[in-house]
């Protein structure tokens, strides 16, 4: 069984990977098709993961533990939703209400308080890690946002300039570390092509 | 033919050719201090009965950001293998349904090469959330709540990170994050006491012990990055020469 995986993965990978680098049509519509299937299964996969987060809140309250109740409570949550959704469908303007109004303010909420603890992480950088890398990193944060900050006075005087100039060095960082992650993902894709990674339980 | 398809060509040589001159003589690597920490804290764990936290973001496989996930994966694979004796086994959490169905398999696969395969529970790697808050909001009780004391942040992430670090710092768990994204980047260079920056995130597998592949793969890296180094040069020599003339 594991051979035939294995098998599968490689030959299916270097199909859609022939694909993209010569656009002949018969190998382009083979990799359209093999592309859809995955997504067909891909979707099929959010159903597993969600019983699997059901499974584990259900487990939770069963064997008491810390929280048991809001995973009780978010089953329910689930099992209504999802119900109601296949009855009038996503378009239902209860259904879009549950998002607006639950949902959405629930996830503004965590990225505000992101932004507090973003700051409360700067303002501990220094008594974390105290190096020049460190030095540099948080003082150009600072500018940066100086530069970009609105005032009562309108743009500060050589905001742009500023911003240009000191975005040609942040701009050259982040594409070297862009280069490298690519040459990181480009290696472990051709692990994966090779058959030495078996993410799906080959190995 | 194209440069992409070059480049695609070069660096399967290179691998195939470093896997055979790696199986023959190990070489060395640069001590990076995140991963030595990784290897005391994976020992601690299985010594004192607390749990490693493996969270592996939200790469999709359909997209470019599936390569860090796939290398998470490649480190929970080992880590599982390491630590599936352990009294409180690893939980790995994802923040995509297949990366999810793919850490249960790798987890799987690792309790099996320990010869543990019965001690699985396919509870161990769980789906928490499908957006990126709902995923840090459905992680961060796990950090608080399930005894771990070591967090492995790897994979593609957003700044919904800056959640998860500090829950972890909260409980004073050790924590090894590492991702692709330049946003969550930032974050834990801002967060964690030794950061992972760049591609050191891909040199995951190769500093927890996961084959001579990963080595390999480290070495062609090496390789293609000073070839780009030498290509950047260049052109900006030919570049200024024709500007010149």
């Amino acid at each position: 069984m594991r051979v035939i995986t294995t098998a599968l993965a490689i030959v299916v990978g270097l199909f859609v990977l022939a694909g993209y680098f010569f656009q002949v049509g018969p190998l382009v519509e083979l990799q359209v098709r093999l592309i859809d299937g995955a997504i067909i299964i891909a979707g099929m996969a959010i159903l597993v993961g969600i019983f699997n987060l059901a499974a584990v809140q259900m487990e939770k309250f069963r064997a008491r533990q810390k929280g048991g109740m809001y995973g009780i409570l978010l089953v329910l949550s689930l099992v209504v939703t999802f119900g109601l959704g296949l009855i009038f469908g996503p378009e239902n303007p209860y259904m879009r209400l549950t998002v607006e109004a639950i949902i959405i303010p629930v996830e503004a909420s965590l990225m505000a308080i992101l932004a507090v603890t973003l700051i409360y992480a700067s303002i501990r950088l220094l008594r974390r890690r105290v190096d020049v890398m460190s030095v540099i990193f948080l003082v150009v944060a600072l500018v940066f946002l100086f530069l970009m900050m609105p005032t009562p006075f309108g743009p500060i005087p050589g905001d742009r300039a500023m911003i240009d100039f000191l975005g040609m060095f942040s701009r050259g960082g982040a594409r070297g570390l862009l280069i490298g992650i690519a040459l990181g993902t480009l290696l472990t894709g051709l692990r994966v092509l090779f058959g030495v990674d078996r993410p799906y339980g080959g190995n | 033919m194209s440069p992409a398809l070059g480049l695609f060509i070069l660096a399967a040589i290179l691998l195939l050719l470093f896997i055979f001159l790696r199986r023959k003589s190990s070489g060395s690597f640069r001590i990076i201090d995140a991963y030595e920490r990784l290897n005391r804290s994976v020992g601690l764990a299985v010594e004192d009965g607390t749990r490693l936290h493996i969270s592996l973001g939200r790469g999709n496989l359909f997209t470019a950001r599936g390569g860090s996930a796939l290398a998470g994966l490649a480190m929970l694979r080992r880590l599982a293998e390491r630590t599936s004796v352990s009294d409180r086994p690893p939980i790995a959490t994802s923040g995509d349904a297949s990366l999810a169905i793919l850490s249960q398999d790798t987890l799987q696969s690792g309790y099996r090469a320990a010869g543990a395969e019965e001690q699985y529970r396919f509870t161990t790697g769980r789906l928490t959330g499908l957006t990126p808050f709902s995923y840090a909001a459905g992680t961060i009780p796990i950090i608080h709540d399930e005894y771990v004391s070591t967090n492995i942040i790897v994979g593609d992430l957003g700044a919904e990170a800056g959640l998860l670090v500090e829950a972890s710092d909260r409980e004073n768990a050790n924590l090894i994050a590492a991702s692709d994204n330049l946003s969550a980047q930032s974050i834990f260079y801002a967060s964690s006491q030794e950061p992972l920056i760049g591609e050191e995130l891909f040199a995951a597998g190769a500093y927890v012990g996961a084959g001579t592949p990963h080595e390999a793969s480290l070495n062609v890296q090496d390789v293609l990055r000073w070839l780009i180094i030498l290509a950047i040069i260049v052109g900006s020599l030919v570049k200024f020469a024709g500007a010149l003339i």
